[in-house]
């Protein structure tokens, strides 16, 4: 039963994610708001993969991926970056930090869903 | 003498005999060879027959279940078909089912607080992250004025967005007939007043503002069903919820106001 985080400020798109992960078998979804928050949630949840925005208040999500992996406790959960940044050079930093993949808004859901069964179904 | 030839007619009747009975039996045995032939001949006849009947047999069979494998063969293009037809119609609705959650999550956001400018910030998040805009304005029309004034904006600084006119460019003219407008091209636009995009706030047939997208994000290509959808979604539902927060706002307000005067007036005579 994969635990999922999901790592965004904006509550419309934290909810579609996490309505969305809901149709992902036997998921459990976690919110968290920006990244100090899903630190927070990192260190009392069992935690399968991560979702996340770049752009978020207090912590961005290519500090989180960074600090992520660089945690040994975390570092081999997967994380997909799920943005508004389309560029090039955005999606190659992203993957560079350490994040597995990486998804544009506006997402399309079985794309997402593909991807994210892709990495807890093994 | 006479002895002697009935000897010689007893040995010449013995030896007719003989001869008789010899054949007699140089018949049997070409009788018998005959009936052996004969007798080979029939069997292998039978053995013929049998073997044609076999192979009859076998015929038959092989065109029973040659028909059969033909009969499975189509059946299972059919169901091949058939699958090919479910496998698309699960991918729309999976697609259906995608838009109808897009739309339920707006639609929920945009109905779930009375604070005008937070009613604000969900448009705004709904048309970045579901649409895929990149610049745009809201613009509320102000009734005094009969202008249209811009009062939340993503990519551009409200404050540098200028009032447009009921009926001045497109944004104006969609502001006073209430129709949608859709730019050919979704290449992005400096021009203030013709976005590529621009739709009415309505409240039944009384128009309350527009929302004006200028570019859409670099990876988005153009509009599909469920932008269209979320658009007729906005101009609905984002109108009433912009309406009745910025109704509700203006009520808590002139509320504050009128209990601070009534505790003004409570406190006067004590003075």
């Amino acid at each position: 039963m994969p635990n999922i985080l999901v790592v965004e400020d904006s509550p419309t798109m934290r909810q579609l994610i996490s309505f969305a992960m809901r149709r992902v078998a036997g998921s459990r979804v976690i919110e968290a708001s920006d990244g100090v928050d899903a630190l927070k949630k990192l260190s009392s949840e069992q935690v399968d993969l991560i979702l996340v925005d770049i752009n978020m208040p207090v912590m961005d999500g290519l500090k989180l991926t960074s600090l992520v992996r660089g945690n040994p406790a975390y570092k081999d959960i997967p994380i997909i970056i799920i943005t508004t940044e389309g560029a090039e050079e955005d999606r190659k930093r992203a993957l560079a930090i350490g994040a597995n993949a990486y998804l544009t808004k506006p997402i399309q859901t079985q794309e997402l869903i593909k991807l994210v069964n892709s990495f807890t179904q093994g | 003498m006479e002895r002697d030839s009935s000897i010689n007619r007893k040995a010449e009747e013995f030896l007719q005999v003989f001869k008789k009975g010899e054949e007699f039996t140089k018949e049997l045995l070409r009788e018998n060879e005959r009936l052996r032939f004969r007798v080979a001949e029939l069997e292998e006849a039978l053995t013929r027959s049998a073997d044609e009947a076999r192979a009859r047999l076998y015929e038959e069979r092989i065109r029973q279940l040659e028909e059969e494998l033909r009969s499975l063969r189509e059946r299972f293009s059919q169901v091949e078909e058939e699958n090919k037809d479910f496998a698309a119609k699960y991918l729309e609705v999976e697609e259906e089912n995608n838009n109808l959650a897009n739309l339920y999550v707006a639609s929920y956001q945009l109905h779930s607080t009375l604070d005008f400018n937070e009613v604000l910030r969900i448009v705004l998040e709904i048309i970045i992250n579901l649409i895929g805009a990149e610049r745009f304005a809201i613009y509320l029309m102000e009734e005094r004025t009969n202008e249209l004034v811009a009062v939340a904006a993503e990519g551009l600084e409200v404050a540098s967005i200028p009032r447009v006119r009921l009926g001045e460019g497109i944004v104006g003219k969609v502001a006073k007939e209430g129709e949608s407008y859709f730019a050919s091209s979704t290449d992005g636009t400096d021009d203030l007043l013709s976005p590529i995009v621009c739709i009415p706030l309505k409240i039944k047939e009384h128009v309350i503002g527009v929302i004006a997208i200028y570019s859409l994000l670099v990876q988005k290509r153009g509009f599909s069903n469920v932008d269209y959808e979320l658009f007729n979604l906005l101009a609905g539902h984002a109108a009433t919820a912009i309406f009745s927060s910025r109704l509700y706002t203006q009520s808590e307000r002139k509320l504050t106001t009128l209990q601070s005067f009534l505790e003004l007036l409570k406190e006067k005579p004590r003075r």
